[in-house]
């Protein structure tokens, strides 16, 4: 966070109440400092902390504040349809599936990321990735629980001149492998162009009946003893879990002549174990990135606390 | 960590526990309802996940094989799970299995009374697998983790504890023991295996 960060911030939010209150940009800028060297609290945390301090010295309510007064932190983003400001990082830029869109990807910031879109007939400037910007009256939206922002022919976009840490929200746990649902191990996926839905007896739900290409993959529970969770672990994954690569699971499928040998073997291997698993939320499931033994629980400590209770 | 929608997690418990909580019921009248076990430090079990030492197999079976296992966890208490034709993975595990072995299992408690009235506990098994010594460990000590804390909660209540209070005269303060005496095992296995 550097001196020149807070100043802008600071400006900002000055310019709000110059009108109501007898406040200094120095006294602004000082009580950010505060919050943001000396207890850490990330920027967007502090400059709505100051902003509210200063509201409720003038006496205002947030609406009426013009311009930054939705100013939001990602992961507050829990509602649609609501007109917001965000400052945040382009984490990625993704190719639109369509015309209409000119820009999608992800925005990120020190709470969390969420997908965007900007549509083709708003006519923005275009965003780069690894930029940060202050995008001002964005939309909220909501599919099946996942927010993301559209941008519209009413935002604005200002590249900020600053350093944004983004936050990595993968979810991380750890818990015993309980269970290997169906739909794993050596499966079929539909070859059309961009579709990769799995054939359910050789037949795609949108295209129909096909040949369809081999993948591996896992659909298991993870369980620690007070919550499930859904995880899918991809062909890389399963392969590196199982020991059993793409052309050993058609092999054994082969010499069977039935694919479902490949879930019974992966059962064997994996069902019972522990594993610590980090990687994204994609619907109800957890999409393994990276997989790994957890460490040994201390038994030592553990035994402490069972007799001091 | 979200929840999958409609599963049943797998609670952890110390088969001396286990054989205790001969209680059952059903949260609805549906046919289909879930059956849970009480477990006696107050909450309810539909799924349980254990890893033990499985010290010997028998078919039971009259007509057909049934499949008994005996696995004993380190406090010195044992699950017995059946498998037959219902559960063909987890019988024929029992069948080709050569006791001793450590194995993991998940499975739902199920309850059967005996002539004299006498309630026993046991597993019926979704799966049965071989685990190794660090697995068991693990185990043992995620285990003790979830005993204590149930006991730690009993007293605050809850549904189920209130159940428990009614539906059993047994000290919570017995399976802390428990869980004490597991982790004490480890203690003693481990400065065995690193003696001179």
């Amino acid at each position: 966070m550097t001196e020149t960060d807070l100043h802008t911030e600071a400006v900002e939010i000055h310019d709000q109440f110059a009108d109501q209150l007898d406040v200094t940009v120095d006294e602004v800028s000082e009580r950010l400092d505060t919050l943001v060297n000396e207890y850490k609290v990330p920027l967007s945390e502090a400059r709505r902390s100051v902003t509210n301090t200063y509201l409720d010295e003038a006496g205002m309510d947030r609406d009426d504040v013009a311009g930054g007064d939705q100013h939001v932190s990602i992961t507050d983003i829990d509602t649609p349809e609501q007109w917001v400001d965000v400052t945040a990082k382009v984490v990625e830029l993704r190719n639109p599936d369509s015309d209409a869109i000119a820009q999608a990807g992800t925005l990120g910031d020190e709470t969390g990321t969420i997908a965007f879109v900007s549509w083709s007939k708003s006519e923005l400037p275009r965003v780069e990735e690894d930029a940060v910007y202050r995008l001002g009256n964005v939309v909220t939206d909501e599919y099946e629980g996942q927010f993301s922002v559209k941008l519209n022919s009413t935002t604005t976009i200002e590249q900020v001149d600053r350093e944004l840490e983004v936050s990595n929200d993968d979810a991380e746990i750890t818990g015993a492998l309980v269970d290997i649902q169906s739909g794993s191990g050596l499966i079929k996926r539909c070859p059309e162009e961009d579709c990769t839905r799995v054939l359910q007896n050789g037949r795609c739900a949108e295209h129909g009946e096909g040949d369809g290409e081999f993948d591996l993959r896992i659909k298991g529970v993870i369980d620690d003893g007070t919550t499930v969770q859904d995880v899918i672990f991809d062909r890389e994954m399963t392969e590196s879990l199982t020991g059993i690569s793409l052309e050993k699971a058609q092999e054994m499928a082969m010499d069977a002549l039935d694919t479902s040998v490949v879930a019974e073997e992966m059962n064997e291997r994996l069902l019972g174990q522990y594993y610590h698993v980090t990687g994204p939320n994609f619907n109800r499931y957890v999409l393994a990135d990276e997989v790994t033994e957890p460490e040994q629980p201390d038994h030592e400590a553990m035994l402490i606390k069972a007799r001091s209770i | 960590m979200s929840n999958s929608a409609t599963r049943e997690v797998a609670r952890r418990v110390f088969a001396r526990e286990f054989n205790d909580a001969t209680y059952t019921f059903k949260e609805s009248d549906d046919e289909l309802a879930p059956r849970y076990a009480l477990l006696p430090t107050g909450k309810r079990a539909n799924r349980v996940f254990f890893v033990g030492t499985l010290t010997e197999t028998e078919d039971v079976g009259q007509d057909s094989e049934y499949w008994q296992g005996r696995i004993v966890d380190p406090d010195g208490g044992t699950f017995f799970t059946y498998a037959g034709q219902y559960q063909p993975d987890a019988a024929s595990m029992l069948r080709e299995l050569e006791a001793p072995e450590y194995v993991a299992v998940v499975g739902k408690p199920r309850t059967f009374e005996a002539d004299d009235g006498e309630v026993n506990v046991s597993v019926r098994p979704e799966s049965i697998t071989v685990v190794d010594e660090s697995t068991r460990n693990y185990w043992v000590v995620e285990t003790a983790e979830r005993t204590l804390d149930r006991v730690e909660q009993f007293e605050n209540g809850g549904e189920y504890a209130q159940l428990a209070r009614e539906e059993y005269d047994l000290p919570v303060e017995n399976y802390r023991r428990v869980a004490v005496e597991a982790l004490e095992s480890l203690d003693t296995e481990q400065a065995e295996s690193t003696a001179p």
